[in-house]
């Protein structure tokens, strides 16, 4: 297990490295000069000359890649706002625990409920209220965050007065945004769930369970549950980047001071700085979020980790 | 001897693929909610191909003197705030929408298809090298991803379909790919290789459409998930500008009236829930009919 998740460590050096020059090289594409969004458009020709050559613009792109990468991996610095002036990582440090809490409890609450309502529809498959669940379960997974969130604002703030339609404080602040942030997950872990619960329940040893008098209740989380569950936690993870990327959305409508805000006014105002490096925290976060759910996963199925730590040196596709 | 032998592998290849049409066509008649599905996004599909005639007004005509009108039998879904048709622009957002999905999502699985072919063709280090590749860009979650692609190639309808192709590539190439190791090591491809014929053509002509089934039912997802992302970018003001009326541009321009004009924002986003419900139904159908396992 140690060799295992050493080996699961060591491979987000290389994937942090080409992410931070996947979005630099992007960066690099992007149209604007940089030291005119700096001193604005009553700059001299001559100070905006200066400033490209004090910031290293003029020099070719791999010496560019080469000190931003030193200035990220060296110094875990991201540089400074355009805009502000600001250092861009210790924004970030400030905005990610809010991003992070998002994305988390959107996570949590997606598996707390998505996966009873799964299981509640395989165990009553083709009943009315298999139909009801799952046809709940689809809609989530077609309606669109922010849209939902719009919506839920609409009602619950400007209507109904219950919860805040902005800013953070208190648990109030939180629920609209998480509510909104986790529907589709909801509706995405819950068909999962409904799916491979469906695959074990009619195999040969959930069979034998029901025929030796094991009680449902048992067959059910003991027997069925253990084996529908790696597709579950793998749901639970790819279903992380989605919220996080969701997040960006329900960060900016319920205006909560998130690296996702971060990143979509920065996109709007050109700041390229901020927009790589919160694009590289919010990809090593999700990094770690991956790895610790292969890590749930290696503890749960023990097939994946001896493809880590066996001498074959094939990777887990 | 040897054309023969093609031939003869081809023939049978063809007939076993079209009974494979046949009866995953037919299992999915079977399947209510697929059916639906196909019904709904057709109509869909129609009433923006004939947009121009279906609609009551044309969807850019502005009249001030009846803006903000809620839903009536002189408008069914009411105007915007510019007096515009809001049924109108509806129809004639499929053009924008269901096009930017359609298309982005064929471009990613072109994308896709070409490099997760090789990979999963050749496999050994070509398929490591590759599929590390793919593990770094779908590290940055796919929205981000389009956002940092939008933000470079700028606003716009074309943009936004390249930036939502391109972000989509590396999921599809990885999808082939599985397929592909999948019948990596199938006998008529061996068969192939031993007759000489050329990679390209294996992989083209003989490997790929064994492994298609998996694909079409992701390309049909990938379709409802393309539109709602373009939905994002128009939200975040890079995705399709106003005055055209892609449902997602609506959607954020509806935004600022929502508290007194609700149904501004609410319309055009259950157009959208309803084209990507019609579409997961679809795949939904697609998938228990290619699989008849999952279906007991």
């Amino acid at each position: 297990m140690k060799k295992f998740v050493l080996k699961r460590l060591l491979w987000m050096i290389p994937t942090v490295l080409g992410v931070c020059i996947l979005t630099f090289t992007i960066m690099y594409f992007a149209p604007g000069d940089p030291a005119s969004i700096i001193l604005g458009t009553t700059a001299t020709d001559a100070q905006l000359e200066e400033l490209r050559e004090s910031m290293g613009l003029n020099q070719p792109y791999l010496i560019r890649l080469g000190s931003y990468l030193s200035q990220v991996f060296l110094h875990f610095d991201f540089g400074t706002s355009y805009t502000t002036g600001v250092s861009v990582v210790s924004e970030l440090m400030e905005r990610l625990p809010r991003t992070l809490f998002l994305g988390v409890l959107s996570i949590v609450v997606s598996v707390v409920l998505g996966i009873p309502i799964g299981i509640y529809a395989a165990t009553h498959q083709n009943k009315a209220s298999d139909y009801i669940s799952m046809t709940i379960a689809l809609l989530g997974s077609a309606i669109p965050g922010f849209w939902f969130a719009l919506v839920l604002v609409l009602i619950f703030s400007y209507r109904l007065n219950w919860f805040p339609a902005y800013g953070i404080g208190g648990i109030s602040y939180w629920i609209l945004p998480i509510v909104s942030n986790s529907f589709m997950a909801v509706g995405l872990q819950a068909r999962q769930a409904r799916s491979s619960m469906l695959e074990v329940i009619h195999s040969d040893y959930i069979v034998m369970a029901k025929a030796k008098g094991v009680q449902q209740r048992d067959v059910i989380y003991k027997h069925a549950l253990p084996n529908a569950l790696i597709p579950m936690i793998t749901t639970a993870g790819s279903q992380f980047a989605n919220s996080l990327a969701g997040g960006l959305l329900v960060e900016k409508i319920f205006s909560i001071p998130g690296v996702g805000n971060y990143l979509v006014n920065a996109v709007n105002n050109r700041d390229y700085p901020v927009v790589q490096g919160s694009i590289i925290i919010l990809a090593i976060s999700f990094s770690i979020i991956m790895l610790l759910t292969d890590l749930v996963m290696a503890a749960v199925d023990p097939n994946i980790k001896s493809q880590f730590a066996g001498s074959s040196k094939r990777k887990k596709k | 001897m040897e054309k023969s032998a093609v031939n003869g592998l081809e023939h049978n290849q063809t007939l076993k693929k079209e009974n494979q049409v046949i009866a995953v066509l037919k299992r999915m008649r079977r399947n209510k909610g697929a059916m639906v599905g196909l019904a709904v996004f057709l109509f869909i599909v129609i009433v923006g191909i004939l947009a121009p005639w279906l609609a009551p007004y044309p969807y850019d005509q502005i009249d001030m003197a009846s803006a903000f009108q809620s839903p009536s039998l002189k408008h069914l879904m009411g105007t915007d705030n510019m007096g515009r048709d809001v049924l109108s622009r509806i129809m004639y957002g499929v053009r924008y929408s269901v096009t930017i999905g359609v298309v982005a999502m064929i471009i990613s699985f072109l994308g896709g298809t070409l490099i997760g072919a090789v990979a999963g063709f050749y496999g050994g280090k070509t398929d490591q090298v590759i599929m590390r590749l793919c593990d770094i860009v779908q590290a940055i979650p796919s929205l981000i991803l389009n956002i940092a692609l939008a933000t470079v190639l700028g606003e716009g309808f074309v943009n936004c379909i390249i930036a939502l192709g391109i972000g989509g590539i590396a999921g599809a190439a990885r999808l082939v790919r599985s397929s592909m190791l999948s019948i990596r090591k199938m006998e008529y491809l061996d068969a192939a290789k031993v007759i000489n014929c050329p990679t390209p053509q294996i992989i083209g002509f003989q490997a790929l459409p064994n492994a298609i089934s998996p694909m079409i039912v992701q390309a049909t997802m990938s379709v409802a998930r393309n539109i709602l992302n373009a939905a994002s970018l128009s939200y975040l003001g890079l995705g399709v500008q106003p005055p055209n009326p892609e449902w997602g541009a609506m959607l954020t321009a509806g935004r600022d009236y929502i508290s007194k004009y609700p149904y501004l924002t609410i319309i055009p986003g259950l157009v959208i829930i309803i084209t990507a419900l019609s579409l997961n139904l679809l795949g939904d159908g697609l998938r228990d009919a290619m699989d008849p396992k999952l279906k007991k």
